[in-house]
């Protein structure tokens, strides 16, 4: 039955195939494989093992509201993103439209987990890499102050997450149609007077990053985001490529390809059999345009000329974001008013829809079939890791060749660096690789 | 004193738990004063002795699900003073534990188009399934003042003392409107352990129980309130087949209802309470 579901997903989506619908963990434990022979690189395998847990089948046969509720157990550091992708597949299938008040609750909603999962990723991942400590508690010995305002940034995210969906990993408040509460305007106003006293440490963020010596890489790639009409995508938009690709999110398929290689339980994805990027590079390249104007005179002022092609740029990109929804945040809270109902309320039909939302590292790409009761009878999910998979493998064949005169430790912490500007999950991008290099 | 080595493990879970650490914010600072953290992959590249080196106290999170998670938390075990399992998973199997009640094969082939690569076991557990575990933290993800005060606990050489019972209680303290007595939602806050701080009721829904059974549920008397909001036997083995599936109480009961909902046999009778002789009622 399955592979006659999985047919008519095929034909449906027209001659490219969607291989399989593949879910990959990724968040746990990975390694690197590099074989060298007379300079070159003869084996590069970027191993993921972290072990599956099979979400796409156990979806089937659930209901349209525990939808929210599963997928955000997927990732503990994007449950939104997850959340949000769901619940705007969930919508199309169901023919919902969400009016403007609800929408703005949704980017609200996404502006926290921006805040929080980036603020972690530069201050508990990256930065030390470049300052040269092994972890931001010993960073902090010696910056307190720049850890301090890190840690109060990810604070900021996460409590506006606490407010709209109870905590901020696994928050509970989404459901397809909206949410099932809305902030009260006590606490819209008590977000809003946070959101406007930390601006100005969004702001230093980006100075001090932009400040910080990184690495000068270019890597010929192409960049792939959203790209909405009329703001700087998050929830909504067109799936969009820097060398010309433009499609509605209904047809990732026809253009997208993923595929398992023996060495991963995560799975690769390539855009018309090539490697691309997504993530907060990816999606700026594609966005400056949208960007808010006091976003854009402040990335005016970084020492990096954008559109970027250098991967050691995204924790620049991640600072620049963190203001991107810091000003979106007072922006939408300054013009909060309670709305009516929450929720759209939700009559299933049969039918299948789409979703596809920017998580803080990427692309994040659903499809659920749902039958006239509303059950899941088919869900694929195509998580932003995997699709960066085939890019990080590219772009750490180029590393090794820049840096073969390096020691097996140097180079080793060298692509360890590389591979965290992807932020692949939390748990593997701190201590991500073991990296086994035989020199011939 | 010397401070204590803490190590954080992850197994097969979506790292919300760690994470739990890692939202501590300046609180982490502080922790990192107070205990020596010397193995959390997560967290710093610093990895101490190691996986296996020996520390005083072990938190593990995730379920065990492959061949090598077993000999894993074996070793780990062996080099412990102390193991701490935190989460839904590490506590009950987690929601990855819904493959336990089908055929691994069929899991395997439908994600993966090449499943002879994929390694894993048919089921997901706990590890008290695989070793004796020193203290459990239940919740999906667990709450961080209860984090806190295991590891206060643990540190202080006195046992820990999580509250059992229902999250009804709490909920009913902060007032909020009841979302089963009110709207008819299939709220599982009367057999879910307390903990989370009744977030759903807060956010006007229905508890899914990601803390788990408190510890005197009375499950088929919720199932029997649940089919009063015109839910049939299916759905409650729906509502209780979900994060904490693999927990004795839910697994036990979700399988007379399933068996009920097959029109296999019928519920054990609601129970009365006889009250002793000599005493007029």
């Amino acid at each position: 039955m399955n592979d006659v579901n999985r047919q008519a997903e095929f034909a449906a989506v027209g001659a490219r195939r969607v291989d399989v619908p593949i879910l990959t963990r990724v968040e746990g434990e990975g390694a690197l494989h590099v074989g060298l022979e007379g300079g070159q690189v003869t084996d590069l395998r970027l191993r993921i093992f972290e072990p599956p847990r099979f979400f796409e089948h156990f979806l089937r046969s659930r209901t349209w509201r525990e939808v929210p509720d599963i997928v955000a157990r997927i990732c503990g550091i994007c449950p939104v993103a997850y959340q949000m992708s769901a619940c705007n597949a969930i919508e199309m299938a169901f023919g919902v439209e969400v009016p403007p008040p609800i929408r703005d609750l949704k980017r609200l909603f996404y502006c926290g987990e921006w805040i929080e999962s980036h603020a972690l990723h530069i201050h508990l991942l990256a930065v030390p890499d470049f300052l040269g400590y092994p972890d931001a508690i010993t960073l902090a010995k010696d910056y307190p102050e720049a850890v301090r305002r890190g840690m109060h940034l990810q604070g900021l995210g996460n409590g506006l997450l606490q407010v709209m969906g109870g905590r901020p990993v696994n928050p509970v408040g989404a459901v397809p149609g909206g949410f099932y509460r809305a902030p009260s305007r006590t606490e819209a106003r008590d977000m809003l007077r946070k959101f406007r006293e930390a601006l100005p440490l969004a702001e230093q963020l980006v100075r001090w990053v932009g400040g910080l010596q990184l690495p000068d890489v270019t890597r010929e790639v192409t960049s792939v985001s959203l790209r909405a009409d009329d703001e700087y995508p998050m929830n909504y938009g067109r799936i969009v490529s820097d060398r010309g690709l433009d499609i509605a999110v209904s047809e990732f398929g026809q253009h997208f390809r993923e595929f398992q290689v023996p060495h991963s339980t995560a799975l690769h994805a390539l855009l018309h059999d090539e490697p691309y990027w997504v993530g907060p590079v990816p999606r700026l390249n594609n966005n400056l345009d949208r960007l808010p104007p006091s976003t854009a005179k402040l990335l005016g002022e970084t020492p990096v000329s954008w559109p970027s092609q250098n991967p050691y740029h995204s924790a620049l990109a991640r600072a620049i974001e963190i203001h991107v929804a810091v000003v979106e945040a007072i922006r939408l809270l300054e013009s909060y008013g309670t709305p009516p109902k929450p929720h759209v309320d939700i009559v299933p039909r049969a039918g299948v829809g789409y979703g596809c939302t920017e998580a803080p590292r990427g692309i994040l790409w659903h499809r659920y079939e749902l039958d006239d009761q509303g059950k899941v009878v088919h869900a694929t999910i195509v998580p932003p890791t995997s699709q960066n998979q085939a890019q990080m493998e590219a772009d750490m064949r180029a590393s090794i060749l820049e840096n073969l005169h390096l020691s097996d430790g140097d180079l080793r912490l060298r692509l360890e660096s590389g591979i965290r500007n992807y932020d692949p999950c939390i748990s593997c991008s701190t201590h991500f690789l073991k990296l086994t290099v035989e020199r011939r | 004193m010397a401070k204590a080595r803490i190590a954080v493990h992850k197994f097969s879970s979506c790292d919300g738990c760690q994470l739990q650490f890692l939202t501590l914010e300046e609180e982490l600072l502080q922790l990192a004063e107070r205990v020596e953290i010397s193995y959390f992959v997560e967290a710093t590249s610093n990895l101490g002795d190691g996986p296996y080196g020996s520390y005083d106290v072990s938190f593990v999170e995730g379920s065990v699900s492959t061949p090598d998670e077993v000999e894993r938390i074996r070793k780990i075990r062996d080099n412990s003073r102390m193991v701490v399992a935190i989460g839904a998973c590490a506590t009950a199997g987690g929601i990855q534990a819904l493959r336990n009640w089908g055929d691994l094969q069929s899991y395997k082939t439908s994600v993966y188009p090449q499943p002879e690569h994929i390694e894993a076991l048919p089921t997901s557990t706990p590890f008290s399934e695989h070793i004796r575990v020193d203290a459990q933290l239940a919740g999906c993800p667990p709450n961080q003042g209860q984090l806190k005060y295991v590891l206060s606990s643990v540190l202080a050489g006195v046992q820990a003392r999580i509250p059992r019972e229902s999250i009804c209680l709490q909920c009913k303290r902060d007032g909020n409107v009841c979302v089963l007595v009110a709207q008819e939602q299939p709220c599982m806050g009367p057999i879910t352990k307390t903990g989370c701080g009744a977030l759903c009721p807060h956010q006007e829904r229905d508890c899914y129980s990601c803390f788990g059974p408190a510890d005197t549920a009375n499950i088929d008397a919720m199932g029997r309130r649940f089919m009063g909001t015109g839910m049939p036997p299916g759905g409650v083995v729906h509502r209780l087949r979900f994060i904490y599936n693999w927990a004795p109480q839910y697994r036990e009961a979700s399988q007379r209802w399933l068996d009920h909902a097959g029109g296999f046999r019928t519920l054990p009778p609601a129970v009365t309470v006889t009250p002793p002789s000599g005493v007029q009622p």
